[in-house]
Order: C-alpha cells, then structure tokens, then sequence
C-alpha cells in the first residue's frame, strides 16, 4: 500500500489531468481541479510575455496613432541600433551592477558577523533587526532617502545630509545607486546568512587545522561554498535594481534607466516600441538567470 | 576559524553601522511626520502633532489603505492555496515539462516589474478586459504566488519521506495523511508564505500602476501620487510611519513562523 | 521535436489571439441629457480639477459633486501624450485636451463630437475659441473651451537681473547652467525652434511646429547642447515647485500655477513672457468615445466652463478663461487683462501647442517632421 502512493502518476503539460494508473483516488481528482485555476494563471503570465514580445513587431498606424498588425522590425531596430539606448542599457546594467556589489560588499561582512560571531541571543535579535526594513513599503524608503539626499543651495534647504554636513552627492546616478543598494540590502543579506548557518563547522576546523589562516579559509573554503547563496541573493538585487524606473524618478535627477525609457515608450503612446525595449532586461535577466543557475542558485531559491 | 580581536571588532563595527544606516532613513521620516512645516527639509522647523491629528480625516488616505488591504488579503488567499500546490506538484511528481515549469515559476519575480506591468497591461488592453480591482489581483498573483511556493517547497524538501509512508502503512487514507501528518508539518511555512505573500502585495507599485484601472487606488499609489502634492505630504509621512509601526509586530511574527522547525 | 512543435504551436496561437482584440469604439454623439450616473473619471491637467485637497480654500468640485450626485475621480495627465495614452485605455469620461493632444484622440476615435445644446453655459464662451481647428472637425465641435495661456520663463530674483528671453536657457555659457528646468515632453521642440526663429532666422522657421528635416535638426542641436546645462526635466509640476523653492533651480520653462505655488511658500521667484514668444495652450475637455458616465461627463463640461468655476480654476493656473462672464467673477478683478482673455491679437502670437504632422501646418509645399519622430528624437535625448 505504501508503494501506491509513491507512484508517480503521469501528468500532462498543463497539469490538468492526472491519468493515475489504478483506480481513480478522490484526492487526485480533486487535484486535477484545482490545478485548473493555477495552469490559467501560468497561461495568462507566461502567454501575456509571448503577447508582449510578439508586439514589439507591430507598427503604428500613422493616422490614428493606434497598433495595427502589420509588422515590422521599426521597433526593433530603434530599440537595438540606436546608440542612444544601447548606451542607456550598459549605464542600467552598470547600475545594477554597482548596486549588487554594493549590497554583497555590506551583506557579506554582516551575514558572516551575524552567524559566525554574534551571541545565540542577539543573533536572532539582529536577523530580525535588519529584515525588518523589508516591510516598511519600497515607497516609504525611497522618499526617506530622497530626504536624506536633497541637494541643498545658497536658496534653500536641502535634506538631511546637505542639513547635516553641507554635502550631498545629490540627485543623480550615485543617489540611484545608494538608494538601490538600501533597498535590496535584506535581499542579499538572508539567502548570504541561511548559506553561512548551513555551514558545517567541521570544514572550517580542517581548513584551519591544515594551517590556512582566516583569510585564506574565507576565500578557498568559504566563498567558494556560499557562492550558490551569492547568486540566489545577487538574482534578487540585480533584477530588482536593473528594472527600477520609480527609484530613478525620486532621487535620480535627470538620469535615466532602462525601466524609463519602457515607460516614455508606452506613454507616447507607442506600446509596441515599449514591447521592444523590454526585449533587453528580458534577454539580460535570462542570461543573467542562465549563469547564476550554473552558480547553483536555485538550489536555494 | 580564528579571528583576530581586531577583526571581530571590525566586523562588529560593520554590523552595527549597518544597522544604523537602514534605521537612519526611516527614524528620519518618523521625525519629519511630527515637523510643523510641510516638507522634507532638514532641519524640521518646529514639532507638531497636528498631522497626526488630521490624517484619519483625509478620505483619500482612508481608501487607499482599505484598498490596499483588501487587495493583498484576496492576493494572499490566492498565493497560500495554489503556491501551495505548486509547491506539491513540483516537490512530489515527476512529469515532463516539469524543469520549464520550475523555471516559469521563477520568472515572476525575477523579471523587472515592468516587463510584467507593460505585458499584463497589453494582454488586459487588447483583449478588452476592464482594468479594475481583478486585474490587479491577477497581477499581484503571478508573483505572490511564486512566493508561497518558495516558502512551502523549502519546507516541504526538510519533511522525511517516509513519514507519509508511515501514515498510510497503518491505514490512513491520502485525506487522513495529509489533515494529521503533511498539515501540521507546513502549515507555519504555509503562513509564513501568505505573510510574506500579503507584505508584498501591500507594498507592490509597479505591476499595479500598470494593471490598476481608473477607480482602483492602492496605498503605494497613494502614496506616490500624494508625495509631491506639498499640502498632502505631511499626511504622507504620517501614513508611512504607521505602516512602519503596524509592520514591525507582523514582520516578526513571520520571522518566527518561517525559522520554526517542523520537528 | 515535440518541445519545438509544442512551442511552435502556442506561438501561432499567441499571434493569432493578439491580432484579434482590439476595443470596439461605439459611441456616438449624446443626443439627449439623462440622469447621472454617480460618478465621473476625468483626465485633466494639474490644478484643472480642484477639490480642496490641495488648498482649502481652493475647490470647485464639492459643489459639482453635491449638485449633480457624480463623484469626481481624477488622473492627472502630466503631458499630452500621458492623456492621450490614458484616453486610448478607455477607462475615463472626460479629458481636458490640449491641442497636441486633440487632433490624435479624434483621429483614433477615442472621442466623440460634443452636443453643445447640452451644455447651456457654452454659450458664453469666447467666439474666439469656438470652431477653431484644434477642436472641431467640418464645424463639429468636439469639446468645449477650457481655456488658454502661455508657457512662461520663471527666475529666481536674486540670482541676477531679470531675464527677458530665454537666451541664458540654451546658450552654454548661461549664468544659469546647471540649475535650468526644462518641461520633460516631445513639445518642448517647439521651444528649441522658437529659440531658433530669433537666434537663426536663416533657418526659416516661421512655424515651430512646422519644421522640415534640416530645422527639426537644428533644433535638435539646439537642445542636444542644452543638455549640459539642464539640471531639471520636469514632468510633475510639484517636482520644479520644489525645486524653484529650495533653489536648485533658478531659471526655466513653467506654468504660472507653479509659480504662484512656490512663491506661497517663500521662493524669490517670478515669471514673465519672454520675448522671443511663448508656446502655449488653448485647452479643450473632450468626451470620451468609451465614456461609461457619458451625462455625469456633459454636467462637468458644463460645470467647468461655467462662470464662477472657470473663474476659480483660471485664477488658480494662471490663465485665460475660456467664459466671457467669468472676467467679473475673478478675485483680481484684472485677471482678464493681465492674461490678455480677450485679446486675439496677443494669442496670435503665442504658439499653442499642436500636433506636428507630415503636411508642414504653415503650408509649405516640402515634407515636414511628423510627431512620432518628435517622440522618437526626443526619447533619444533624454536616454
């Protein structure tokens, strides 16, 4: 009886149905009616995506400004040969880059404090500590640090830091950069800490019983084993950062990303030309998806 | 590992500078929700209270927030019940396509918000749905969802196997099993999914800018229309200093479900 | 094989369901006035539509909402184009539409001809706004006025003399650089031109939304180099208001509502018209072909046009009204005068903002630049 519920009955790709072998089981039928709901959702997204790319290939018509169906590669080739724009992605992907480092470079130290160092006590007390933020709202802490970055002038005030030390790197790629890192310092913080706590502690004694110091523990031993956790918590801050368009529009000044331009498009209106400039966060966060997979990051998602 | 005292004091130092950068900006918004003027200048001009007075009167404020609710507690429901057998399907059949779904199911939150808002959007357009309320949960599900499904997968790969084969080997039928064995195993993971499922729903702007219809305004909506608007701002730090407050018990309760082990 | 097909198969499907859809655009012209229907959505621009929220004292809305039953919700359109992108979704009733707005909405059928029989107030609009070609098609109106003014050059007084032109906006070795606000939309071209008419008059500008490929250029140029000065592309108007007040901006393109704001809260600043000549606007509220509130839509197109709520509203942005009976109704009584409300001869040379087409709109004979390559020169700027 056992051995029954172990086999595995054979599902089709939408999930519907469950051909099991044997007698029907209620549960199982009950099973292929709820997997209706869920394999429409899946549909509707992943069908909404393959919409979306499939539009970027329409054109507008000249007189009522509307898409037609008549395609065209227009949008494609201003999306993709336009040096304007390929500069705007490589200073986007600079961006999420610079705000994923940042993030790792205080994660790492943190985390490796946190689970290594701290007391049983306040270890939980810190974990907690600086998840917190999290759930304060994307809004609330994006307008807290416009507040804190407000360039002042000799005709008024600015925020905080301008309040505080005279000085402020203002509104401007940096300010985009520093708030991004804020935003999604948690995200890079928990997957870094569940990674260091997995670690068995037998390893670390080898390492250094074999005569390496800390630093060399650190990058030959311990990196190298948390690298699944870095890539699982560099997913959520590179994509986060590489797609933010509101960040920019709060504290960037006049810097623009990617996620602008998307919205410039669509707000022309021309929603095909903005269906061809999501081509690019998609083809990047694919690839970027595809090389962290090989990082091991999704054993740990 | 050995650490110099030097360098355990340094990594303190970084935790705990850290820790006041994060705080930082937001004690800074909690100050300026008490400011007499209206903005966000430092230094405040004066104290007082009267924006907290006020705010409840703001009728804009009040439906924003009963939006908001409403929204993640219909987006929480929909990703505890099919995050949850997402989590099942995957954790426990083998069947073709199942590395495309495992895939899929990552795409919601790692793809930008954008690309999910504009792609929603055009699909609700073209095909002549109304934008409204349902839209909008349609698009808080895709990544809610993906979300209970990571906090039940990862609770249910930590269950041994064979406890259910225990079950069933002294006779509990698959319901039995599930209502006195799987159940109270991950229901914790399950709740802390639809917590977390709720937070980001509740804070969510980008999807929902794009699929919100005319007569849908969310909190974080509200809060970015309003935020600009010099006579509401004040009102604004109000109402972000009290999502602070109000998160920080439920934030914690979440921890805690999450951390507890299913035994 | 099976994966391939598979996907094959589904991609087929996707095209073909995505070359279906598309919205129906019914909507005919309202013939006669029914019962409201308890609320209305509007697209206006900021300040249009006032409901105290913004200053107490400041609200034309709560009387509407009390008198006809309709709530009002409004989206502010932060450019033309925002509005004609929110008109295209069909979601709202009403939309105060400005010239480069108007023309597109009419032509995708996202608005419907206005029967003005229904709307008693119009008959004291300015004959100088009625039927003109931004807003009716073969003598069919397709909206009422709103009203009209100019965009205006702010400074900060204590920054240096007053400037009358908007020389120091463009030219690279302005006192100004690096704190000058320019309006974030494809329109503000028109600007760049206008700077050329007076800078470049061998360009042969005379139009400057009329522009073939050679001064669309220049103008380009014009703001490719007025790029390194600018340190404001303002889209919400409460972004400049807040820069104009803490003084990171000191001189730019603005709307007196702005001005009027910030000078509330202590900004050293004014505006004037400089002297090159303004672009400006000659608004319209138009009904939506869509409209779910088509008679809550009517009342507030007769409500905003009558006389003491576009008074209200004209006093508030800064502009001309649109109803003649409203000059007796402004708390300055010289409101008219100062914003020339009567006066054709003024706004004969203020450029309202209108839609760039392929057919040069001063007549000539070659091919000029059509709005969607402003759109596309214009992104690219920006990027």
């Amino acid at each position: 009886m056992g051995e029954r519920l172990e086999q595995a009955p054979r599902v089709n790709d939408s999930g519907r149905n469950f051909a099991g072998r044997g007698k029907p089981r209620p549960a199982f039928a009950l099973w292929g009616l709820l997997t209706a709901p869920l394999a429409w959702l899946v549909i509707v997204y992943v069908g909404s995506l393959a919409l979306l790319v499939v539009s970027a290939f329409f054109s507008l018509d000249d007189f009522t400004g509307k898409p037609t169906t008549e395609l065209t590669i227009g949008n494609i080739s201003e999306a993709f040969t336009q040096g304007e724009y390929i500069s705007l992605v490589v200073r986007s992907v600079a961006v999420a880059i610079a705000a994923t480092l940042l993030c790792f470079t205080l994660a790492m130290p943190t985390a490796f404090y946190i689970a290594r160092l701290a007391s049983r006590r306040t270890r939980r007390a810190l974990v907690v500590a600086l998840i917190l933020p999290l759930w304060t709202g994307y809004l609330v802490k994006a307008f807290a640090l416009r507040a804190v970055l407000a360039p002042g002038s000799e005709y008024g005030d600015g925020g905080f830091m301008s309040g505080l030390v005279g000085w402020s790197p203002g509104f401007g790629y940096v300010a985009v950069t520093l708030t991004l890192a804020y935003l999604w310092f948690p995200y890079m913080l928990l997957p870094i800490y569940a990674g260091l706590e997995r670690l068995p502690n037998s390893l670390l004694d080898a390492s250094a019983d074999l005569g390496a110091g800390s630093m060399r523990t650190f990058r030959l031993v311990m990196l190298p084993l948390l690298l699944p956790s870095i890539a699982a918590g560099s997913i959520f801050t590179f994509s986060l950062s590489l797609g933010d368009y509101i960040t920019v529009k709060i504290v960037g000044g006049t810097a623009q990303m990617i996620g602008n331009i998307i919205e410039r498009a669509l707000l022309a209106p021309n929603q095909p030309l903005a269906a061809a400039f999501t081509l690019w966060p998609m083809m990047i966060m694919v690839a970027y998806l595809a090389v962290m997979g090989r990082a091991g990051a999704f054993k740990n998602l | 590992m050995q650490l110099s005292p030097l360098g355990r004091l340094a990594l303190r130092l970084v935790t705990y500078t850290v820790l006041g950068v994060v705080y930082l900006p937001l004690a800074l918004i909690f100050v300026l929700s008490f400011n007499s003027a209206k903005s966000i200048a430092w230094p405040p001009v004066g104290f007082s209270t009267r924006w907290w007075q006020g705010f409840l009167d703001v009728e804009s404020a009040r439906e924003a927030l009963f939006s908001s609710t409403r929204l993640a507690f219909v987006a929480m429901l929909i990703a505890i019940l099919l995050g949850s057998m997402l989590a099942f399907a995957l954790q426990r059949y083998e069947f073709y396509g199942k590395n495309i779904i495992s895939f899929l199911a990552v795409l919601p939150i790692a793809l930008p918000g954008i690309v999910t808002g504009v792609a929603l959007r055009n699909t609700f357009v073209r095909f002549g749905w109304d934008l409204g309320f349902l839209s909008v949960v349609a698009g808080h599900a895709t990544f809610c969802i993906v979300v209970a499904h990571n906090n039940v997968i990862a609770r249910l790969r930590r269950i041994a196997p064979n406890l259910r084969e225990a079950s069933a080997d002294l006779g509990a039928t698959p319901f039995q099993t599930f209502h006195l064995v799987t159940w109270p195993l991950i229901r914790s993971a399950v709740l802390a999914g639809g917590i977390l499922a709720f937070a980001l729903s509740f804070d969510e702007v980008v999807v929902t800018t794009f699929t919100a219809g005319a007569g849908v305004q969310t909190l974080p909506q509200w809060i970015l229309n309003n935020f600009s608007r010099p006579n509401v701002l004040p009102y604004v730090t109000v109402t972000a200093t009290l999502v602070m407050l109000v998160s920080l018990p439920i934030a914690w309760l979440a921890q805690r479900l999450g951390d507890s082990n299913p035994g | 094989m099976k994966k391939v097909s598979a996907l094959a198969v589904a991609l087929l499907g996707v095209v073909t369901l995505g070359a279906c859809g598309g919205g129906d655009d019914g909507g005919a012209m309202l013939e006669e006035l029914g019962e409201g229907e308890g609320a209305v959505n509007l697209v206006a621009w900021a300040g249009y539509v006032e409901d105290g929220s913004t200053d107490p004292n400041v609200d034309w809305v709560s009387d509407f909402e009390a008198e006809t039953g309709c709530e009002v919700n409004v989206k502010i359109g932060n450019s033309s184009d925002e509005m004609v992108e929110l008109m295209q979704s069909g979601e709202y009733d009403a939309v105060s539409a400005s010239g480069d707005a108007t023309l597109r909405l009419i032509a995708g059928d996202d608005v419907v001809p206005v029967n003005t029989d229904l709307i008693p107030n119009y008959a004291d609009v300015f004959e100088g706004l009625k039927n003109k070609p931004w807003n009716s098609v073969d003598g069919k109106a397709y909206g009422v006025p709103h009203g009209r003014g100019a965009n205006l050059l702010v400074y900060n007084t204590e920054a240096g003399a007053a400037p009358t032109s908007i020389v120091d906006m463009f030219s690279p070795d302005s006192p100004y650089a690096g704190k000058i606000s320019v309006y974030d939309s494809p329109i503000y071209i028109a600007d760049a031109a206008i700077y050329l008419m007076a800078t470049q008059p061998e360009l042969g500008i005379t139009n400057p939304y009329a522009l073939d490929q050679a001064q669309f250029d220049a103008a380009l140029a014009a703001l490719e180099t007025q790029k390194s000065i600018v340190g404001q592309y303002w889209a919400l108007y409460t972004d400049q208001q807040a820069a104009l007040e803490n003084g990171s901006v000191t001189l730019g393109t603005t709307w007196q509502v702005i001005v009027n704001l910030a000078k509330a809260n202590g900004a050293k600043i004014e505006s004037t018209l400089h002297s090159e000549g303004a672009t400006g606007w000659s608004d319209t509220w138009m009904v939506s072909s869509k409209a779910k509130h088509p008679n809550c839509a009517y009342m507030w197109l007769n409500h905003i046009i009558s006389p003491q709520a576009n008074a209200g509203v004209a006093e508030w942005f800064g502009e001309a009204p649109s109803n003649s009976k409203s000059c007796a109704l402004t708390a300055d009584p010289n409101h008219c005068a100062t914003f020339h409300a009567d006066d054709e001869d003024y706004f004969s040379k203020v450029y309202y903002w209108t839609t760039p087409t392929k057919e040069c709109l001063d007549g000539r004979d070659v091919e000029c630049v059509p709005y969607s390559e402003w759109v596309n020169a214009w992104n690219k700027l920006r990027a």
